[in-house]
Protein backbone atom coordinates (compact mmCIF):
# COMPACT_ATOMS: atom_id res chain seq x y z
CA UNK A 1 0.00 0.00 0.00
CA UNK A 2 0.94 3.34 -0.29
CA UNK A 3 3.06 5.08 2.58
CA UNK A 4 1.50 6.56 5.75
CA UNK A 5 0.83 10.12 4.86
CA UNK A 6 1.66 12.84 6.80
CA UNK A 7 -0.67 16.19 6.23
CA UNK A 8 -0.32 19.72 7.24
CA UNK A 9 -3.62 21.86 7.31
CA UNK A 10 -3.58 25.38 6.61
CA UNK A 11 -6.98 27.21 7.41
CA UNK A 12 -7.15 30.19 5.13
CA UNK A 13 -9.01 33.40 6.28
CA UNK A 14 -8.82 36.28 3.50
CA UNK A 15 -6.12 35.08 1.67
CA UNK A 16 -3.78 34.41 4.93
CA UNK A 17 -3.16 31.62 7.08
CA UNK A 18 -4.78 31.26 10.25
CA UNK A 19 -3.76 28.63 13.20
CA UNK A 20 -6.80 27.23 14.65
CA UNK A 21 -5.07 26.96 18.02
CA UNK A 22 -8.83 25.87 19.22
CA UNK A 23 -11.73 26.18 16.57
CA UNK A 24 -13.24 29.15 17.97
CA UNK A 25 -9.55 31.44 18.24
CA UNK A 26 -7.78 31.71 14.99
CA UNK A 27 -4.13 33.35 14.90
CA UNK A 28 -2.32 34.48 11.52
CA UNK A 29 0.91 32.80 11.48
CA UNK A 30 2.37 33.57 8.16
CA UNK A 31 1.31 33.76 4.28
CA UNK A 32 0.24 31.36 1.99
CA UNK A 33 3.41 31.02 -0.36
CA UNK A 34 5.81 31.18 3.00
CA UNK A 35 4.31 28.28 4.67
CA UNK A 36 3.64 25.97 1.58
CA UNK A 37 7.00 26.27 0.22
CA UNK A 38 8.35 25.40 4.14
CA UNK A 39 5.80 22.06 4.56
CA UNK A 40 7.18 20.95 0.89
CA UNK A 41 10.57 21.67 1.86
CA UNK A 42 9.83 19.68 5.43
CA UNK A 43 8.55 16.57 3.95
CA UNK A 44 5.00 17.03 4.11
CA UNK A 45 3.24 14.19 1.69
CA UNK A 46 0.99 16.97 0.63
CA UNK A 47 -1.23 19.57 1.94
CA UNK A 48 -4.36 20.88 2.41
CA UNK A 49 -5.89 24.54 2.42
CA UNK A 50 -9.15 25.10 4.24
CA UNK A 51 -10.99 28.88 3.95
CA UNK A 52 -12.43 28.58 7.38
CA UNK A 53 -14.92 31.49 6.71
CA UNK A 54 -15.87 30.67 3.06
CA UNK A 55 -18.95 28.47 3.85
CA UNK A 56 -20.36 30.27 6.54
CA UNK A 57 -20.84 33.44 5.28
CA UNK A 58 -21.86 32.29 1.97
CA UNK A 59 -19.65 34.18 -0.21
CA UNK A 60 -17.39 33.19 -3.10
CA UNK A 61 -13.90 33.13 -2.44
CA UNK A 62 -10.87 35.10 -4.03
CA UNK A 63 -9.25 31.99 -5.40
CA UNK A 64 -5.94 33.37 -7.02
CA UNK A 65 -3.81 32.21 -4.12
CA UNK A 66 -4.38 28.74 -5.88
CA UNK A 67 -2.34 29.64 -8.83
CA UNK A 68 0.51 31.14 -7.00
CA UNK A 69 0.78 27.83 -4.67
CA UNK A 70 0.65 25.54 -7.66
CA UNK A 71 3.23 26.91 -9.24
CA UNK A 72 5.38 26.63 -6.27
CA UNK A 73 4.30 23.47 -4.92
CA UNK A 74 6.02 19.97 -6.37
CA UNK A 75 4.05 18.19 -3.96
CA UNK A 76 -0.06 17.27 -4.48
CA UNK A 77 -2.73 20.03 -2.41
CA UNK A 78 -6.36 20.07 -2.06
CA UNK A 79 -8.59 22.79 -1.39
CA UNK A 80 -11.40 22.75 0.75
CA UNK A 81 -14.17 25.75 1.80
CA UNK A 82 -16.26 27.29 -0.72
CA UNK A 83 -16.88 24.62 -3.17
CA UNK A 84 -20.58 24.51 -3.56
CA UNK A 85 -20.79 23.74 -7.42
CA UNK A 86 -19.40 21.83 -10.22
CA UNK A 87 -17.81 25.38 -11.38
CA UNK A 88 -16.48 26.23 -8.00
CA UNK A 89 -14.67 23.15 -8.57
CA UNK A 90 -13.58 23.50 -12.01
CA UNK A 91 -11.92 26.62 -11.16
CA UNK A 92 -9.82 25.15 -8.33
CA UNK A 93 -8.83 22.32 -10.22
CA UNK A 94 -8.13 24.79 -13.20
CA UNK A 95 -6.02 26.77 -10.91
CA UNK A 96 -3.73 23.98 -10.68
CA UNK A 97 -4.98 22.51 -6.98
CA UNK A 98 -5.00 18.11 -7.08
CA UNK A 99 -8.25 17.67 -5.36
CA UNK A 100 -11.11 19.11 -4.06
CA UNK A 101 -12.80 19.06 -0.59
CA UNK A 102 -16.52 19.22 0.09
CA UNK A 103 -18.14 19.21 3.45
CA UNK A 104 -21.61 21.15 3.61
CA UNK A 105 -22.77 21.77 0.16
CA UNK A 106 -22.53 18.07 -0.12
CA UNK A 107 -24.97 17.62 2.84
CA UNK A 108 -27.48 19.95 1.61
CA UNK A 109 -27.34 18.88 -1.63
CA UNK A 110 -26.00 14.56 -1.61
CA UNK A 111 -25.84 14.49 -6.09
CA UNK A 112 -23.12 17.33 -5.75
CA UNK A 113 -20.78 14.43 -5.18
CA UNK A 114 -22.36 12.08 -7.99
CA UNK A 115 -21.79 15.32 -10.31
CA UNK A 116 -17.96 16.19 -9.02
CA UNK A 117 -17.02 12.81 -9.34
CA UNK A 118 -18.52 11.77 -12.56
CA UNK A 119 -16.89 15.36 -14.16
CA UNK A 120 -13.73 15.09 -12.60
CA UNK A 121 -13.23 11.46 -11.15
CA UNK A 122 -13.72 10.45 -8.12
CA UNK A 123 -9.60 10.80 -7.09
CA UNK A 124 -10.43 14.70 -6.82
CA UNK A 125 -13.27 14.64 -5.27
CA UNK A 126 -12.71 14.26 -1.50
CA UNK A 127 -15.63 14.48 1.26
CA UNK A 128 -14.93 16.35 4.85
CA UNK A 129 -16.89 15.34 7.67
CA UNK A 130 -17.03 16.52 10.84
CA UNK A 131 -18.54 14.12 13.40
CA UNK A 132 -18.92 14.88 17.40
CA UNK A 133 -20.16 11.81 19.74
CA UNK A 134 -23.39 12.21 20.97
CA UNK A 135 -25.72 9.94 23.40
CA UNK A 136 -26.94 8.97 19.98
CA UNK A 137 -23.61 8.10 18.81
CA UNK A 138 -21.47 9.81 16.08
CA UNK A 139 -23.16 12.54 14.07
CA UNK A 140 -22.34 15.03 11.28
CA UNK A 141 -22.37 18.44 12.12
CA UNK A 142 -22.38 21.33 9.94
CA UNK A 143 -20.74 25.39 9.20
CA UNK A 144 -18.39 23.96 12.05
CA UNK A 145 -16.08 27.42 11.16
CA UNK A 146 -19.02 29.45 12.40
CA UNK A 147 -19.44 28.89 16.34
CA UNK A 148 -22.62 30.62 15.86
CA UNK A 149 -24.31 28.57 12.96
CA UNK A 150 -22.95 25.09 13.90
CA UNK A 151 -25.53 22.64 14.07
CA UNK A 152 -26.52 18.91 14.11
CA UNK A 153 -27.04 17.40 10.53
CA UNK A 154 -28.91 14.95 11.19
CA UNK A 155 -26.72 12.30 10.21
CA UNK A 156 -25.01 9.23 11.31
CA UNK A 157 -21.74 9.56 10.22
CA UNK A 158 -20.98 6.31 9.21
CA UNK A 159 -23.97 6.18 7.14
CA UNK A 160 -23.26 9.50 5.00
CA UNK A 161 -19.75 7.84 4.79
CA UNK A 162 -21.00 4.97 3.23
CA UNK A 163 -23.08 6.73 0.88
CA UNK A 164 -20.65 9.58 -0.43
CA UNK A 165 -18.68 6.80 -1.29
CA UNK A 166 -21.02 5.14 -2.82
CA UNK A 167 -21.97 8.38 -4.83
CA UNK A 168 -18.21 8.71 -5.68
CA UNK A 169 -16.10 10.71 -2.69
CA UNK A 170 -12.46 8.96 -3.49
CA UNK A 171 -11.55 10.34 -0.13
CA UNK A 172 -12.85 11.11 3.49
CA UNK A 173 -11.14 13.63 5.70
CA UNK A 174 -12.60 12.74 9.13
CA UNK A 175 -12.26 15.74 11.79
CA UNK A 176 -13.26 14.36 15.28
CA UNK A 177 -14.74 17.07 16.91
CA UNK A 178 -14.33 15.98 20.53
CA UNK A 179 -10.88 16.32 19.60
CA UNK A 180 -10.09 18.75 17.95
CA UNK A 181 -7.71 21.58 19.37
CA UNK A 182 -6.91 20.12 22.61
CA UNK A 183 -4.10 17.72 21.39
CA UNK A 184 -4.98 14.15 23.57
CA UNK A 185 -4.67 12.61 20.67
CA UNK A 186 -6.62 11.36 17.34
CA UNK A 187 -10.27 9.49 18.35
CA UNK A 188 -9.29 6.12 17.48
CA UNK A 189 -12.25 4.43 18.68
CA UNK A 190 -13.82 6.85 15.78
CA UNK A 191 -11.92 6.49 13.48
CA UNK A 192 -11.62 2.71 13.53
CA UNK A 193 -15.16 2.38 13.87
CA UNK A 194 -15.52 4.49 10.64
CA UNK A 195 -12.39 2.24 8.67
CA UNK A 196 -13.98 -0.72 9.05
CA UNK A 197 -17.02 0.69 6.45
CA UNK A 198 -14.83 3.11 4.26
CA UNK A 199 -13.07 1.25 1.39
CA UNK A 200 -11.74 4.68 -0.03
CA UNK A 201 -8.76 6.32 1.54
CA UNK A 202 -9.47 7.71 5.39
CA UNK A 203 -7.52 10.86 6.86
CA UNK A 204 -7.78 11.41 10.38
CA UNK A 205 -7.95 15.02 11.47
CA UNK A 206 -8.09 16.64 14.77
CA UNK A 207 -6.23 15.69 18.06
CA UNK A 208 -2.68 15.42 17.35
CA UNK A 209 -0.45 16.68 20.07
CA UNK A 210 2.61 14.38 19.57
CA UNK A 211 4.49 11.95 17.77
CA UNK A 212 2.67 9.11 19.03
CA UNK A 213 -0.64 10.61 18.52
CA UNK A 214 0.47 9.98 14.88
CA UNK A 215 2.22 6.57 15.12
CA UNK A 216 -1.30 5.23 17.06
CA UNK A 217 -4.18 6.24 14.71
CA UNK A 218 -2.01 4.20 11.76
CA UNK A 219 -1.27 1.33 13.73
CA UNK A 220 -4.51 1.76 16.23
CA UNK A 221 -7.32 3.29 13.56
CA UNK A 222 -5.65 2.11 10.12
CA UNK A 223 -5.80 5.58 9.11
CA UNK A 224 -3.87 6.00 5.55
CA UNK A 225 -3.19 9.61 6.72
CA UNK A 226 -3.29 11.89 9.69
CA UNK A 227 -3.81 15.94 9.49
CA UNK A 228 -2.89 18.40 11.69
CA UNK A 229 -2.22 22.12 11.91
CA UNK A 230 -1.06 23.79 15.29
CA UNK A 231 1.13 21.07 16.44
CA UNK A 232 3.20 21.59 12.84
CA UNK A 233 2.30 25.73 12.51
CA UNK A 234 4.13 26.24 16.03
CA UNK A 235 7.17 24.09 15.11
CA UNK A 236 6.50 21.66 18.16
CA UNK A 237 6.56 18.97 15.68
CA UNK A 238 9.15 18.94 12.97
CA UNK A 239 8.11 16.57 9.93
CA UNK A 240 11.26 15.00 9.51
CA UNK A 241 11.81 14.06 13.08
CA UNK A 242 8.06 13.21 13.04
CA UNK A 243 8.47 10.37 10.00
CA UNK A 244 12.13 9.35 11.59
CA UNK A 245 10.24 8.37 14.82
CA UNK A 246 6.98 6.79 12.68
CA UNK A 247 9.88 4.55 10.31
CA UNK A 248 12.02 3.31 13.67
CA UNK A 249 8.22 1.59 14.77
CA UNK A 250 8.18 0.17 11.19
CA UNK A 251 5.49 2.58 9.89
CA UNK A 252 5.52 3.16 6.19
CA UNK A 253 6.55 6.73 5.69
CA UNK A 254 8.17 8.81 2.45
CA UNK A 255 11.32 9.82 3.53
CA UNK A 256 12.89 12.51 1.89
CA UNK A 257 16.50 12.67 1.35
CA UNK A 258 19.27 15.08 2.92
CA UNK A 259 19.15 17.48 -0.03
CA UNK A 260 15.48 17.73 -0.30
CA UNK A 261 14.96 19.11 3.49
CA UNK B 1 15.96 24.01 -22.70
CA UNK B 2 16.65 25.76 -25.73
CA UNK B 3 14.09 24.18 -28.89
CA UNK B 4 12.08 22.48 -26.46
CA UNK B 5 8.56 23.40 -26.80
CA UNK B 6 6.46 20.70 -24.99
CA UNK B 7 2.82 19.81 -26.34
CA UNK B 8 0.70 19.19 -23.76
CA UNK B 9 -2.57 17.27 -25.30
CA UNK B 10 -5.68 18.35 -24.47
CA UNK B 11 -7.99 16.06 -23.21
CA UNK B 12 -10.82 18.10 -21.41
CA UNK B 13 -9.31 17.78 -17.97
CA UNK B 14 -9.79 20.23 -15.55
CA UNK B 15 -6.38 19.76 -13.45
CA UNK B 16 -3.44 20.58 -16.07
CA UNK B 17 -2.24 23.44 -14.59
CA UNK B 18 0.32 21.51 -12.46
CA UNK B 19 1.74 20.42 -15.18
CA UNK B 20 2.20 23.22 -16.81
CA UNK B 21 4.37 24.61 -13.50
CA UNK B 22 6.49 21.66 -13.07
CA UNK B 23 7.42 22.26 -16.92
CA UNK B 24 8.08 25.60 -15.88
CA UNK B 25 9.97 25.30 -12.79
CA UNK B 26 12.43 23.19 -15.62
CA UNK B 27 12.87 25.82 -17.67
CA UNK B 28 10.32 24.91 -20.58
CA UNK B 29 7.05 25.81 -21.70
CA UNK B 30 4.27 23.49 -22.02
CA UNK B 31 1.42 24.35 -24.89
CA UNK B 32 -1.80 22.83 -23.76
CA UNK B 33 -3.64 22.28 -27.33
CA UNK B 34 -6.20 20.17 -29.49
CA UNK B 35 -4.54 21.67 -32.94
CA UNK B 36 -2.82 18.31 -34.53
CA UNK B 37 -0.29 20.25 -35.82
CA UNK B 38 0.76 21.68 -32.82
CA UNK B 39 0.90 18.46 -31.30
CA UNK B 40 3.12 17.04 -34.75
CA UNK B 41 5.33 20.11 -34.62
CA UNK B 42 6.14 20.11 -31.05
CA UNK B 43 9.89 18.63 -29.61
CA UNK B 44 7.60 16.55 -26.61
CA UNK B 45 4.58 15.17 -26.57
CA UNK B 46 2.59 14.99 -23.20
CA UNK B 47 -0.76 13.19 -22.85
CA UNK B 48 -2.30 14.22 -19.20
CA UNK B 49 -5.53 12.75 -18.20
CA UNK B 50 -7.44 12.52 -15.06
CA UNK B 51 -11.23 11.35 -14.95
CA UNK B 52 -12.28 8.14 -16.31
CA UNK B 53 -11.17 6.43 -19.47
CA UNK B 54 -14.38 6.37 -22.07
CA UNK B 55 -14.70 10.09 -22.25
CA UNK B 56 -11.18 10.81 -22.22
CA UNK B 57 -10.94 8.37 -25.72
CA UNK B 58 -14.15 9.92 -26.99
CA UNK B 59 -12.50 13.77 -26.59
CA UNK B 60 -9.93 11.95 -28.58
CA UNK B 61 -11.15 10.56 -30.84
CA UNK B 62 -13.52 12.95 -31.51
CA UNK B 63 -10.42 15.52 -31.96
CA UNK B 64 -9.14 13.38 -34.39
CA UNK B 65 -6.13 12.90 -32.04
CA UNK B 66 -5.71 9.47 -31.52
CA UNK B 67 -4.28 8.60 -34.49
CA UNK B 68 -2.74 12.09 -34.26
CA UNK B 69 -0.58 10.57 -31.00
CA UNK B 70 -0.05 6.87 -32.22
CA UNK B 71 2.03 7.86 -35.52
CA UNK B 72 3.63 10.17 -33.37
CA UNK B 73 8.16 10.06 -33.80
CA UNK B 74 8.76 12.63 -31.04
CA UNK B 75 9.18 11.71 -27.26
CA UNK B 76 5.81 11.22 -25.71
CA UNK B 77 4.97 10.74 -22.39
CA UNK B 78 1.81 10.00 -21.41
CA UNK B 79 0.97 10.60 -17.36
CA UNK B 80 -2.00 8.94 -14.98
CA UNK B 81 -4.82 8.22 -17.52
CA UNK B 82 -2.97 9.35 -20.25
CA UNK B 83 -0.88 5.88 -19.74
CA UNK B 84 -3.76 4.02 -19.31
CA UNK B 85 -4.94 5.84 -22.99
CA UNK B 86 -1.98 4.69 -24.84
CA UNK B 87 -2.67 1.07 -23.96
CA UNK B 88 -4.83 -1.09 -26.00
CA UNK B 89 -7.68 -1.24 -23.78
CA UNK B 90 -9.01 -0.48 -20.30
CA UNK B 91 -11.40 -2.43 -18.31
CA UNK B 92 -13.03 1.07 -17.39
CA UNK B 93 -16.22 0.74 -19.26
CA UNK B 94 -14.55 -1.65 -21.92
CA UNK B 95 -12.87 1.08 -23.46
CA UNK B 96 -10.64 0.79 -26.26
CA UNK B 97 -7.65 2.59 -26.09
CA UNK B 98 -4.72 4.24 -28.96
CA UNK B 99 -2.69 0.92 -28.35
CA UNK B 100 0.76 2.03 -28.67
CA UNK B 101 1.36 -0.54 -25.77
CA UNK B 102 0.08 -4.10 -26.17
CA UNK B 103 -1.51 -3.74 -22.44
CA UNK B 104 -4.63 -3.54 -21.25
CA UNK B 105 -5.85 -1.72 -17.73
CA UNK B 106 -7.11 -3.32 -15.09
CA UNK B 107 -9.13 -2.36 -11.89
CA UNK B 108 -6.80 -2.54 -8.66
CA UNK B 109 -8.23 -5.34 -6.34
CA UNK B 110 -7.61 -3.40 -3.45
CA UNK B 111 -8.59 -4.73 -0.17
CA UNK B 112 -8.70 -3.25 3.63
CA UNK B 113 -4.88 -2.79 3.75
CA UNK B 114 -5.19 -1.18 0.06
CA UNK B 115 -7.74 1.24 -0.22
CA UNK B 116 -8.88 2.40 -4.14
CA UNK B 117 -8.37 4.30 -5.44
CA UNK B 118 -4.77 4.03 -4.61
CA UNK B 119 -3.88 7.43 -3.09
CA UNK B 120 -0.78 8.75 -1.89
CA UNK B 121 3.09 8.05 -2.15
CA UNK B 122 4.86 4.58 -3.15
CA UNK B 123 8.11 3.50 -4.07
CA UNK B 124 9.10 2.33 -7.44
CA UNK B 125 11.35 -0.69 -8.16
CA UNK B 126 13.28 -0.27 -11.38
CA UNK B 127 13.04 -3.81 -13.73
CA UNK B 128 14.93 -2.11 -16.56
CA UNK B 129 17.82 0.64 -17.67
CA UNK B 130 16.24 3.69 -19.22
CA UNK B 131 17.36 6.88 -19.80
CA UNK B 132 13.96 7.73 -18.45
CA UNK B 133 14.83 6.74 -15.11
CA UNK B 134 18.13 8.04 -14.83
CA UNK B 135 19.69 9.20 -11.60
CA UNK B 136 16.23 7.59 -10.18
CA UNK B 137 17.28 5.26 -7.56
CA UNK B 138 15.43 1.68 -7.09
CA UNK B 139 13.27 2.65 -3.81
CA UNK B 140 12.22 6.02 -5.05
CA UNK B 141 9.09 7.56 -4.29
CA UNK B 142 6.41 9.06 -6.40
CA UNK B 143 3.07 10.28 -5.94
CA UNK B 144 0.28 8.13 -7.30
CA UNK B 145 -3.86 8.83 -7.73
CA UNK B 146 -5.51 6.21 -9.71
CA UNK B 147 -8.13 2.99 -9.74
CA UNK B 148 -6.67 1.20 -12.68
CA UNK B 149 -3.25 0.06 -13.64
CA UNK B 150 -1.70 -1.97 -16.62
CA UNK B 151 -0.12 -5.04 -15.07
CA UNK B 152 3.77 -5.43 -15.33
CA UNK B 153 4.70 -6.65 -19.08
CA UNK B 154 7.36 -6.85 -21.94
CA UNK B 155 7.25 -2.72 -21.58
CA UNK B 156 7.26 -2.27 -17.90
CA UNK B 157 10.60 -0.63 -16.97
CA UNK B 158 9.21 -0.36 -13.24
CA UNK B 159 6.56 -1.19 -10.99
CA UNK B 160 4.90 -0.28 -8.33
CA UNK B 161 3.07 -2.32 -5.20
CA UNK B 162 -0.41 -2.19 -4.03
CA UNK B 163 -1.04 -5.92 -2.47
CA UNK B 164 -0.17 -6.65 -6.46
CA UNK B 165 2.53 -5.15 -8.31
CA UNK B 166 1.65 -2.84 -11.19
CA UNK B 167 3.26 -0.76 -14.02
CA UNK B 168 4.32 1.96 -12.78
CA UNK B 169 6.80 3.07 -15.65
CA UNK B 170 6.70 1.85 -19.45
CA UNK B 171 8.50 2.58 -22.82
CA UNK B 172 8.38 1.61 -25.95
CA UNK B 173 10.49 3.04 -28.75
CA UNK B 174 9.87 7.27 -28.70
CA UNK B 175 6.70 6.66 -26.61
CA UNK B 176 6.99 6.25 -22.60
CA UNK B 177 4.40 6.23 -19.80
CA UNK B 178 3.81 6.69 -15.93
CA UNK B 179 0.84 5.71 -13.44
CA UNK B 180 2.28 8.19 -10.84
CA UNK B 181 2.00 12.35 -11.23
CA UNK B 182 5.60 13.42 -11.47
CA UNK B 183 4.50 17.35 -11.36
CA UNK B 184 3.18 16.15 -7.71
CA UNK B 185 6.45 14.10 -6.76
CA UNK B 186 8.88 16.70 -5.90
CA UNK B 187 12.57 16.48 -6.29
CA UNK B 188 12.14 12.17 -8.61
CA UNK B 189 9.17 13.68 -10.44
CA UNK B 190 11.43 16.69 -11.41
CA UNK B 191 14.13 14.73 -12.51
CA UNK B 192 11.87 12.19 -14.74
CA UNK B 193 10.44 15.31 -16.06
CA UNK B 194 14.02 16.35 -16.60
CA UNK B 195 15.03 13.40 -18.47
CA UNK B 196 12.26 13.17 -20.63
CA UNK B 197 13.15 16.75 -21.40
CA UNK B 198 16.14 16.02 -22.66
CA UNK B 199 15.20 13.27 -25.21
CA UNK B 200 15.74 13.96 -28.46
CA UNK B 201 13.82 12.50 -31.07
Amino acid sequence: MAARRIIPCLDVRDGVVVKGVRFRDHRIVGDILELAERYCQACADELVFYDITASPEGRTVDRSWVNRVAAVLDIPFCVAGGIRSVADAEDVLKKGADKISVNDPALADHGLIDTLAKRFGSQCVVLGVDSLETDDGYRVYRNTGDPEKTMAAERETGAWIREAQDRGAGEVVLNCMNQDGVRRGYDIAQLRQIRAVTGVPLIASGGAGNARHFADVFTEAGADGALAASVFHSGEIEIGVLKSYLAEREIDVRQCSPEQS
Amino acid sequence: MAGTNVAIVDGGGANIASLEYALQRLGARGQLTTDANVIRNASHVILPGVGAAAPAMARLTDAALADVVRDLEQPVLGVCLGMQLLAAHSDEDDTACIGVFDAAAGRLAGGPENPVPNMGWCRIQRTGAHSLLDGIEDGSWFYFVHSYALPPGADTIATADHGEPFSAVIARNNFHAVQFHPERSSQSGSKLLANFLAMTA
